[in-house]
C-alpha cells in the first residue's frame, strides 16, 4: 500500500460522527458535497484549510455515535490520507475499512503528534514518522486481509474481485 | 474456555463449535437492516457489486424512519430510491409512511427479531434487539450492501463485560436510569469493541420495554451488542409478536468476561447525562442549582415505546407544561400510537400542552421536529447529547428518562416526577 503523507489536524477525546458530518446534511449523500461540510462543528476551519493528502489526528473513540458511512465518506472525500488515533469506535472502524480509508490505531503517536506537524505512514509496516520532530512511532499494522479491502478501494471492489 | 451468550450465537452461525475473542468469523445473517439514510448509500454500493439481487427478500428490513414523512426535497429523493429498489427487489419487509415507525420499536414488534438471531443494520442502534436474547449490532453502509447480496458479514468475535442486575428499581427508576447509571460508571468507549451481557435475577423487575431502552443504549458505552439472557417475559414477548422460530444460548458456566461489575437496582436514583456526553451523569438529587429548560423531548429508538408514554402521561396527568415550554411526544410506532390513543394517553398529553407526532427520529439526530436555537436547552428521552446533535452547537442536550423529562416539562427545569 502507498504511503500517506500530510499535515496533521490534531483533536481530542470522543469526536463522534455528529461532530465529523453533523445530521441536518445527511440529506445528501454525494460524497462531494458532504466533504463541504466536513468536522463543521467542531473546527470552522478545517474545510478551508485542509488539502489533499493531510491526516487527522486524535486520542481516544474517534468516531464514537452515529452508523452513519457519510462520517468516512466526508472525511475522505475532503482529501484526508489517513486518520491515526489512540482508538477507535467499532463501527467508525469498520466503515473507514469497508470504503477505503487508512486509519491507524497508535497511542503513543496520537498523544505525541501536534497540529501542524508533518507526518508519514507507510501501512505495510505500520511504522508512523513525525518528519516535523524527527519522531517514529510503531502503530497497529492491518491485518492482510484489512489490506486488500484498503487495496481494492473498499469492500465492494473487494469482493467483486475475489 | 467457554462462551458468553454472543459467543455461542456467533459460533452457530459461523458453523463453528467455538469460537475465542479476537477471532475473525464470517456469519450468516438472519437480517439486515437499513433505514433512509444509511440505505441509499448501501443501495448505490450494491448496484457495483456484481450480483443478481438480494439474498433473501424476506430477510431485509428496510425503515424510512429518519426524515420520514419526507422533510424536504433530498430526504424524498433518498426515500423514493429506497422505496424503489424495495419494490424492484420484492422486499418483504418495507416499511412505508403508514406502517413505519422508528426500526428499532418497530421489528420488534414486527416479529421479526428474535432470540439467537444474528441481525446487523445500518444504524448504531441496531444492537436493541440483544434484549430478546438476540446477536444484533450496528454496521455501515458498505456492510448492510454486502450483507444484502450475500447474507453474510465478517465480525472479530469480541470480549465481554458482564453486568450482574440485582433488586428492584424504586419508582421513578426505569431502563433508561439504569443505562446511563452504567454509562457513567464505565464512560463512552467503556465497553469498546465488547459485549455487554445483561445477568442477575434483578433482570426480572425489568419490563421488555425497560431491556430494550438498556440495549439499545449499549453503543453510548462503545458496546459492540448489549444482549439479556431469554426468560419467561422474553419468551411471552415472542410468542405475542412473532411466528419465528427462537432459540435460546446460555453463557457457559466458565464463560470468560474482561470485567464483572454488580448494581443493585434498588439504589440507582433518576439519573440524568448532561452536555456533550452520554456518559456525564448525575443523579436528581446531585442536581442542586436550577437548570432552565425550553424543549423536551419525549421519544425516540429509546424512549418512544408504550411503557414509556404511559409513565409520561402518569406525570403529565392533571398538569400542564411550564409557560414557553415546548413538549414533544413521539409515539416510536404506529401501534404503540394507536394504543396510546385508546388508553387516553394522547389526550392527557394534549391537554398538557404537548404536541403529539407521528413516529419519527426527527428530532434526536437534529433532522427536523424540534431544532433547538442558539443557546436552547433541551431534556430528552433520546440517546446523544453531542455537540449539536439536536441543532445549533451551542444548545444543549440532557438526557433522561421519561418520567424525568414529563417532570421537568411540567417545573420548565430539571426536577424529579417525586417532587411535583
Amino acid at each position: 500500500m502507498k504511503a500517506a503523507k500530510g499535515m496533521v489536524f490534531k483533536y481530542g477525546d470522543n469526536v463522534d460522527t455528529d461532530v465529523i458530518i453533523p445530521a441536518r446534511y445527511l440529506n445528501s449523500s454525494d460524497p462531494a458535497e458532504l466533504a463541504t461540510h466536513c468536522m463543521e462543528d467542531i473546527d470552522k476551519e478545517f474545510i478551508n484549510q485542509v488539502k489533499k493528502g493531510d491526516i487527522i489526528v486524535a486520542t481516544k473513540n474517534f468516531g464514537c455515535g452515529s452508523s452513519r458511512e457519510h462520517a468516512p465518506i466526508a472525511i475522505k472525500a475532503a482529501g484526508v490520507s489517513c486518520v491515526i488515533a489512540e482508538t477507535f469506535a467499532r463501527i467508525f472502524y469498520r466503515n473507514a475499512i469497508n470504503i477505503g480509508l487508512p486509519i491507524v490505531e497508535c497511542p503513543e503517536a496520537a498523544s505525541a503528534i501536534e497540529a501542524g506537524d508533518e507526518v508519514e505512514v507507510n501501512f505495510d509496516t505500520g511504522v508512523i514518522t513525525d518528519v516535523t520532530k524527527g519522531t517514529t512511532y510503531q502503530g497497529q499494522a492491518f491485518p492482510e486481509f484489512m489490506q486488500k479491502i484498503i487495496a481494492a478501494e473498499g469492500l465492494i471492489n473487494y469482493i467483486n474481485t475475489k | 474456555m467457554g462462551m458468553t451468550m454472543t459467543q455461542k450465537i456467533l459460533a452457530a452461525h459461523a458453523g463453528l463449535d467455538h469460537v475465542e475473542a479476537g477471532q475473525l468469523i464470517e456469519a450468516d445473517l438472519d437480517l439486515v437492516l437499513g433505514n433512509d439514510i444509511t440505505s441509499p448509500v448501501a443501495i448505490h454500493e450494491m448496484e457495483k457489486m456484481k450480483v443478481d439481487g438480494v439474498f433473501d427478500k424476506d430477510k431485509i428490513a428496510l425503515v424510512p424512519d429518519h426524515f420520514v414523512p419526507n422533510k424536504d426535497i433530498k430526504s424524498a429523493e433518498h426515500c423514493k430510491c429506497v422505496r424503489e429498489f424495495a419494490r424492484k427487489n420484492e422486499i418483504t419487509n418495507y416499511f412505508e409512511v403508514g406502517q413505519m415507525g422508528i426500526e428499532h420499536a418497530l421489528l420488534p414488534e414486527q416479529g421479526l427479531t428474535v432470540a439467537g438471531d444474528v441481525i446487523i443494520g445500518a444504524d448504531s442502534h441496531t444492537c436493541t434487539y440483544g434484549a430478546l436474547g438476540a446477536f444484533s449490532t450496528g454496521v455501515g453502509s458498505t456492510d448492510m450492501a454486502a450483507g444484502m447480496a450475500t447474507g453474510k458479514a465478517w465480525f472479530k468475535v469480541p470480549s465481554a463485560i458482564k453486568f450482574n442486575l440485582t433488586g428492584k428499581p424504586s419508582e421513578w427508576v426505569s431502563g433508561k436510569d439504569v443505562i446511563l447509571h452504567i454509562i457513567g460508571m464505565i464512560g463512552v468507549d467503556g465497553a469498546l469493541y465488547k459485549s455487554m451481557e445483561f445477568v442477575g435475577d434483578g433482570i426480572k423487575n425489568l419490563s421488555m420495554d425497560d431491556r430494550f431502552t438498556i440495549a439499545n443504549m449499549a453503543i453510548e458505552a462503545g458496546g459492540k451488542n448489549g444482549i439479556f439472557p431469554v426468560d419467561e417475559l422474553a419468551v411471552s414477548y415472542m410468542k405475542e409478536h412473532s411466528t419465528r422460530a427462537y432459540k435460546v444460548y446460555e453463557a457457559d458456566a466458565d464463560a470468560v468476561y474482561d470485567e464483572e461489575y454488580s448494581i443493585d437496582l434498588s439504589t440507582l436514583r433518576p439519573t440524568i447525562a448532561f452536555p456533550h456526553l452520554p456518559e456525564n451523569t448525575k443523579t436528581i438529587d446531585e442536581i442542586t442549582e436550577d437548570i432552565k429548560i425550553d424543549q423536551v423531548v419525549i421519544g425516540s429508538c429509546t424512549n418512544g415505546r408504550l411503557d414509556d408514554l404511559r409513565i409520561a402521561a402518569k406525570v403529565l396527568q392533571g398538569r400542564h407544561v411550564a409557560e414557553g415550554m415546548r413538549c414533544i411526544v413521539i409515539p416510536a410506532t404506529q401501534k404503540i400510537y394507536l394504543q396510546a390513543m385508546e388508553e387516553g394517553l394522547l389526550k392527557t398529553f394534549i391537554e398538557a400542552g404537548a404536541i403529539v407526532s407521528t413516529p419519527t427520529c426527527g428530532p434526536c439526530l437534529g433532522g427536523y421536529m424540534g431544532i433547538l436555537a442558539e443557546g436552547e436547552r433541551c431534556v430528552s428521552t433520546t440517546n446523544r447529547n453531542f455537540v449539536g446533535r439536536m441543532g445549533h452547537v451551542s444548545s444543549e442536550i440532557y438526557l433522561a428518562s421519561p418520567a424525568v423529562a414529563a417532570a421537568s416539562a411540567v417545573a420548565g427545569k430539571i426536577f424529579c416526577p417525586c417532587k411535583l
